[in-house]
């Protein structure tokens, strides 16, 4: 369980910097925000516009990618299922999972 | 547990010291008994191997079974085969001497709401020797078509978004929908509508009618780091306050839990399909992975002995690999001790 905890810390700080990076350098690039351990990661991505963002599950049990003001909304994702949603416009966007609520993160549209 | 309706409260002649207050959990289901207006549970293996005398002592005015959280389509570690639990959970029930009047399922019958699921679910159910199942959904039930599916088949005759109550010998049985409609950054919820249905529901009852209420997201606030709780629970216990005897029985948690607070006793079971963590033992509440031959040692069983007229309440968990653990409560005090002994 140590050695999870770990494992799962790490990825989350290292997946952090790379999204970040990549994602405001990328021109239209896709990226990507993995959900494990019921939550998201990262928490928080930046993006430029026209981004495309794929969410896959890597739980073993389905969660769902909702935005709090419904402007996307996933199917039950299962196990390596995944969603993705292209921003076009600028802004803040707060989404959860409907399935686990306590589940919250954001992505930035720049 | 010392002030569980230690006295008569409501003035209405029911004198409920002395009643024995018993709970526990069975690894595959509790075996339920209202006697006075005391719920108590019993383990389905301490049923088939009662004695003649221990059945009459603990013969009441009504039995049931509750069962929870069978995520029928779950396929992984620690469980590939949830659906032969089920069955296992199934016979234990149909192997009781007094067959339940009804049985409870406390939610996520299903695993993803598929309808192949629900199938599996009903199929396997129909071996169950008794007349009425009552279900309420859990998140897993409504996933994609907002529970439409799941309100078709398990919950015809419920009232908005599935909730419903009915009455058995005396006791009042409320079935609530906390799985629908959750907010971001929440945990379970009843909402506006179905709180001012219960408030309607209970409101020409009488002060010692027996209560029970059951629903798939606890009731209480187990862990709300990990979504264990109901955000407005509060409210509707509150319609209940007045009531000598409240019975909360949730699933979801996948683990048996218990607390007492006034006259409500709120319990959780255990799943038919695969534990889950204690609180905060994990990064996160997801299915415990535990070795193919320790499955059932996780699952167990809990047997409770009760002595009449003793105060005393032995709840003994065995389960089905590995040795038992016995917690003995000492009733009519502030505190209970809980002694761990193997046998």
């Amino acid at each position: 369980m140590c050695a999870g905890l770990l494992g799962a810390a790490a990825w989350g700080a290292t997946s952090h910097a790379r999204y970040s990076v990549s994602a405001a350098a990328a021109e239209n690039g896709a990226t990507q925000v993995k959900i494990d351990n019921f939550s998201f990661e990262p928490k928080e991505i930046t993006v430029s516009a026209g981004t495309q963002v794929t969410w896959v599950n890597a739980d073993d049990v389905p969660h769902t990618v909702v935005s709090n003001d419904n402007k996307f909304k996933s199917k039950a994702l299962d196990t390596d299922d995944r969603f993705s949603f292209t921003f076009a416009q600028p802004g803040t966007y707060e989404y959860f999972c409907s399935v686990h609520p306590k589940m919250t993160a954001r992505v930035i549209v720049k | 547990m010392g002030d569980f309706i230690k006295r008569n409260l409501d003035g209405d002649g029911v004198d409920r010291r002395g009643f024995l207050k018993c709970m526990a959990w069975a690894g595959t289901g509790a075996f339920c008994v209202i006697q006075g207006g005391v719920l108590k549970s019993f383990s389905m293996s301490d049923m088939a191997r009662m004695s003649k005398s221990d059945k009459a002592n603990m013969k009441g005015e009504l039995s049931f079974v509750q069962i929870s959280d069978s995520h029928i389509g779950f396929d992984k570690p620690a469980n590939p085969d949830v659906t032969a639990t089920l069955r296992e959970a199934i016979a234990k029930i149909n192997a009781l001497p007094e067959p339940p009047a009804f049985i409870l399922h406390t939610g996520d019958l299903s695993h993803l709401s598929k309808a192949s699921e629900f199938d599996t679910l009903d199929q396997a159910l129909k071996s169950l020797r008794t007349d009425k199942i009552f279900y309420v959904p859990g998140e897993h039930d409504v996933l994609n078509d907002n529970g439409q599916q799941f309100h078709e088949r398990f919950g015809k005759d419920s009232k908005g978004d599935g909730w419903y109550s009915f009455d058995q010998k005396g006791t009042h049985f409320i079935g609530l929908v906390n799985v629908m409609n959750l907010k971001a950054g929440g945990l379970g919820s009843l909402g506006h509508d179905q709180l001012e249905w219960i408030e309607d529901d209970v409101k020409n009852l009488k002060a010692s009618t027996p209560i029970v209420v059951f629903a798939h997201i606890p009731l209480w606030s187990v862990y709300p780091q990990w979504g264990w709780g109901t955000d407005d629970s509060e409210q509707a216990l509150g319609y209940l306050k007045r009531f000598g005897s409240v019975t909360v029985l949730n699933g979801h948690i996948h683990q048996t839990m218990q607390k007492v607070e006034g006259n409500v006793v709120f319990h959780t079971a255990m799943s038919t399909a695969f534990p889950q963590p204690q609180p905060g033992t994990a990064p996160s509440p997801g299915p415990m992975k535990v070795p193919a031959e320790k499955l059932r040692s996780v699952l167990g069983i809990t047997n409770v002995n009760f002595v009449r007229g003793k105060h005393t309440l032995a709840v003994v968990d065995s389960p089905l690999d590995g040795p038992s653990v016995t917690s003995q409560f000492h009733l009519g005090q502030p505190d209970f001790d809980s002694a761990m002994a193997g046998s």
